[in-house]
């Protein structure tokens, strides 16, 4: 019997995939001789799609303009960010960062902003990539 | 083989077929027919209440839009009404319309995304990857606004973070036309396919009498005819200047069954509700200030020596849920927080929707009132504190199953 559905599945069979494409076509064999291959850029690879504008993405923190107020530690719910005594500046743990931006709206001297950067992801939480201002 | 009518008791969860989360419905089965049901929660908790008194109220947030994957804007909502209710701080008129906004966008989302899940319940496998698929476009615009996907991060006391500025306009617009060309299709292939009407109309059905004794809230009572929407009886942010109505099926035509037709019915119909809302709000939406606290630091210090008790409610997606925030002046922190979600109430009707029922419709009948064990199961924290029974039925309701499985399987042996 000929129902709405049947049209709608014909229908999605030859219709534009509504998924970002992952960077490769098919899963590689062996990861470490796929990354050589794209290191070496033997291998193409699918653009990672545009962020859109006021993204949150990895926070930017400008350490020079710090005046060590404590304010965004107080607002972090995560305790990403640390503050260090000796030093008066904040540690930030980016694996903690829920991208929340409480520190980034009450920072008084625009200390933090959001960049575009979203490939955070890592093995080691506490990789030097993964902490700001160590 | 036992003569004449034998009972069997058949758990199903707390990894059940219909939800992926933890949640357990003990059932009384005669042979195809189910003759009652438990539903037993209390396997999710998380302890997120707990979490929350032990931080200051800004940081309590992003926690509370934690609380549920979908609606977290909800969530957020409700503890940030909450608290403005008790230190008496009045949003600006410029965020209540971007509240409503994002609080419509939401429930678009969350309605497409329950439509998807329930034509899963049934086998309806290309009806789920249309709806997720279409489900993507309020997801780019939602994220367009506030810079994320899920758990937007927008709300603040006084108002809310991220403004919708004039530039946002075409977007939302292209976004509500989208779903306004696509409605008819979805309503086609959802109340005009007569396999799926076969599956949900008559299927279990809360009579309206049952939902008003039972204080079901949202969509799960609209079915059944039951005038019941915050949104319209205790207006909140924009919705006293919006014109709305009740969506129940008598007013398109159809019957107040409270079947899961009916429910799939009026949660269809309030996406063309949503958008109507939306449209209304971006016009009207007056010019002003986007939050009346903008000094967060000053704001700081004045919660922490506040003192107050406060209610946040609305109407979620999945009816109405309510958070209640008490703050004293010895106390820096959150002093209490109660989150009651409409899963809460909606879970007594699930007893008189299986009744009489087969088995091959629990998946569905479970769906109906798009439950949401995460948002819901911390309200347990209290039964288990109160008394020690609840747990000790739980064992004895787990040895009890197991026994019973055991019985129905040597039953199939022999």
């Amino acid at each position: 019997m000929p129902t709405s559905t049947i049209y709608l599945l014909i229908k999605q069979l030859f219709e534009k995939k509504a998924t970002n494409p992952f960077p490769l076509k098919y899963a590689p064999d062996d990861m470490t001789s796929a990354a050589e291959l794209i290191e070496k850029g033997d291998l193409d690879l699918n653009p990672p799609i545009d962020v859109p504008e006021n993204y949150r993405g990895k926070i930017r923190y400008d350490k020079d303009c710090c005046i060590g107020c404590k304010l965004c530690v107080r607002v972090c719910p995560s305790e990403a960010l640390v503050f260090k005594e000796e030093e008066a500046k904040v540690k930030h743990y980016v694996a903690r960062c829920t991208f929340c931006g409480q520190c980034v709206n009450i920072c008084p001297k625009s200390c933090f902003e959001f960049s575009e950067e979203f490939l955070i992801a890592g093995t080691d939480k506490n990789a030097e990539d993964l902490i700001i201002n160590p | 083989m036992v003569k004449g009518k034998a009972t069997y008791e058949v758990p199903i969860g707390p990894i059940h077929p219909a939800l992926k989360e933890p949640f357990m419905v003990n059932f009384k089965l005669e042979g195809e027919k189910i003759v009652d049901a438990d539903p037993h929660p209390g396997m999710n908790h998380r302890g997120i209440e707990f979490m929350g008194m032990h931080r200051n109220p800004l940081k309590v947030i992003p926690l509370a839009e934690r609380t549920c994957g979908i609606c977290s804007i909800v969530h957020q909502h409700m503890y940030t009404t909450a608290l403005e209710h008790a230190v008496d701080i009045v949003p600006t008129e410029r965020s209540r319309y971007i509240r409503t906004i994002m609080m419509e966008l939401e429930r678009i989302h969350s309605h497409v995304l329950w439509a998807g899940v329930a034509a899963h319940e049934i086998g309806f496998d290309t009806h789920m990857h249309f709806t997720w698929k279409i489900r993507e476009k309020v997801m780019d615009l939602l994220e367009a606004i506030s810079g994320n996907r899920v758990n937007y991060s927008m709300w603040t006391f006084g108002g809310v973070r991220r403004d919708i500025e004039e530039d946002m306009h075409p977007q939302i617009k292209e976004t509500l036309d989208y779903y306004k060309d696509l409605y008819d299709k979805l309503e086609d292939i959802f109340l005009g396919d007569p396999s799926i009407r076969h599956r949900t109309r008559d299927v279990g059905i809360l009579t309206k009498k049952k939902a008003l004794e039972l204080c079901g809230v949202g969509p799960t009572v609209r079915g059944s005819g039951v005038k019941k929407d915050v949104r319209i009886d205790q207006p909140y942010s924009a919705y006293p200047d919006l014109e709305l109505d009740y969506v129940i099926p008598s007013r398109y035509g159809y019957e107040n069954k409270g079947d899961v037709f009916s429910k799939t019915l009026v949660r269809l119909k309030e996406i063309i509700q949503s958008i109507d809302l939306i449209e209304q709000c971006v016009k009207k939406m007056p010019e002003g200030e986007i939050t009346s606290e903008p000094n967060k630091a000053a704001l700081l210090n004045k919660l922490k020596t506040a003192s107050g008790e406060g209610i946040g409610r609305l109407e979620a997606p999945r009816g109405e849920a309510m958070h209640y925030v008490r703050l004293t002046e010895d106390n820096e922190d959150v002093d209490c927080w109660k989150i009651r979600a409409s899963t809460y109430n909606n879970l007594a009707t699930y007893a008189p929707m299986f009744m009489g029922e087969q088995i091959a419709d629990i998946p569905i009948i479970a769906a109906c009132i798009d439950p949401c064990i995460g948002c819901m199961d911390r309200a347990e924290i209290v039964d288990i504190e109160t008394g020690v029974k609840e747990e000790y039925t739980k064992d004895e309701l787990h040895e009890l199953s197991v026994q019973k499985t055991k019985d129905l399987l040597e039953g199939i042996d022999r």
